[in-house]
């Protein structure tokens, strides 16, 4: 298949490990990726096998699913329940643990879950049900941003509401930069977040925390590019933003996602499950969109407090890089993808998932 | 959510594509790029076209790859 066969050749990604593994760094190396799509391209192609023992690729947090807080969810429950609103997300929301349970546990007890693949479809949802209030519970970073905002822009009618749980990766990544408990020699961007966004509000991270950077695709070679690319940058210490995905990154980004995403949401503080609040780190609707906020919309309170992290645990750590999966006890024991204990078991991005198996 | 795996645009009705790969078709909103044609590429995420894969920048991509093994390679 074109643009994706010329990134999976073998004979390149054996020549791209071989020539990783002829450089020498003067010490062990750690890179982080924030992106469960990379994650996924990783288990998926066994890249970890390839690379030498003295390159360790770690994942951060890069799930959308995993980060999602608690409180966000519960709303959610909330609503389908009390409210008897349909609540329209992504599937891979379903079986995310929450304080009394997941959307699953609401779908059994009677609360209508919808499953769609786009933010579109609970659009149509709501006008072809005119007598049903449908609100579409939104997760994801700028690359799911972006299509909500168009699908907003589209303006659903008023038995249509949203709960935002948009994140924004710098924040996160500057965050991550700032700890000294989490070493990491250089960052593989996310592709996709970078299409929508561009790189220019990186171009600061190398020189201010002499770090490199690279922006990768989802192919074997696209990701061993990367790395490749940050091998390079640490030998030479000559740090920079190096874009490895130019079929479809470029510096500005997609001018007309990022308008949609500007004129429909405005940066807010956001709690990150597992992490905690990060200032300016989410999206919120602009005050012209406040009709199509649930919050607002059912006047909901707050009745207890939630509950991000179940006793035991760790996904707090897995996300900002500190461990990984086989150091938490509960991992493939009382923490398995049929019964997620934690939320970094659930979705196909999450990194305990992956380390147990697609 | 995003496998981000390029797809071909075969049909364009307005703001609507109906986009394929591997014999797997998909109706998308092309609301968010300029300039889309028959036979392009795009890059998918939840229901809407992101990206139009330019001929030019995807080449660049290739090229990128060939230096970069020939010029460790030979060092
Ligand atoms: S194995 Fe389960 S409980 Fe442990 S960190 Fe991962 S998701 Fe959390």
């Amino acid at each position: 298949m074109k643009h994706i066969d010329e990134y999976r050749d073998e004979k390149v990604i054996s020549g791209m490990a071989s020539t990783i593994s002829r450089r020498k760094a003067a010490k062990p190396l750690k890179f982080m990726h924030v992106c469960g799509t990379h994650e996924n391209a990783i288990a998926r192609f066994g890249l970890r096998a390839l690379l030498p023992e003295w390159i360790r690729i770690i994942a951060g947090p890069g799930c959308p699913v995993c980060i999602c807080p608690t409180e966000d969810i519960d709303l959610a429950s909330q609503i389908a329940l009390e409210k008897k609103a349909a609540i329209v997300t992504f599937g891979d929301m379903m079986k995310v643990p929450a304080t009394d349970g997941s959307l699953f546990d609401v779908k059994s007890s009677g609360g209508k879950i919808h499953v769609v693949y786009s933010p579109s479809d609970a659009v149509s949802m709501a006008r072809e049900n005119p007598y049903e209030e449908i609100c579409f519970f939104g997760v994801g970073f700028e690359t799911t941003a972006a299509p909500v905002a168009a699908a907003i822009l589209s303006r659903p009618p008023d038995n249509f509401s949203m709960i935002s749980s948009h994140r924004i990766i710098p924040p996160a990544l500057e965050l991550l930069l700032n700890r000294d408990d989490v070493a990491i020699d250089g960052f593989i961007l996310p592709g996709h977040v970078t299409t929508v966004m561009g790189y220019s509000e990186y171009e600061d991270f190398p020189k201010k925390y002499g770090k490199g950077v690279a922006i990768a695709g989802f192919e074997p070679a696209d990701v061993l590019l990367a790395i490749l690319n940050l091998v390079e940058q640490v030998i030479e210490k000559d740090y920079k933003v190096f874009n490895c995905y130019r079929r479809s990154v470029t510096r500005e980004g997609n001018r007309l996602a990022r308008e949609a995403i500007q004129n429909v949401f405005e940066i807010s503080d956001s709690r990150w499950r597992g992490i905690g609040i990060i200032k300016n780190s989410g999206l919120k609707l602009r005050t012209e969109f406040q009709k199509y906020d649930a919050v607002k919309k059912f006047q909901l309170r707050k009745e207890k407090e939630s509950i991000d992290l179940n006793p035991g645990c760790l996904c707090h750590l897995i996300m900002i890089g500190k461990i990984e999966p086989p150091e938490c006890p509960m991992f493939g024991k009382r923490c398995t993808p049929e019964f997620p204990y934690g939320p970094c078991m659930v979705s196909s991005e999450g990194t305990c998932r992956l380390h147990h198996g697609l | 959510m995003c496998l981000g795996i390029p797809m071909k645009v075969v049909k364009i009705e307005e703001n609507l594509g109906i986009v394929e790969t591997g014999g797997v078709k998909r109706r998308i909103f092309l609301d968010l790029i300029d300039d889309v044609k028959e036979g392009d590429y795009v890059i998918v995420h939840a229901g809407y076209a992101i990206h139009r894969i330019d001929e030019k920048e995807a080449q660049e991509n290739l090229d990128l790859i060939r230096q970069y093994l020939s010029a460790t390679e030979l060092s």
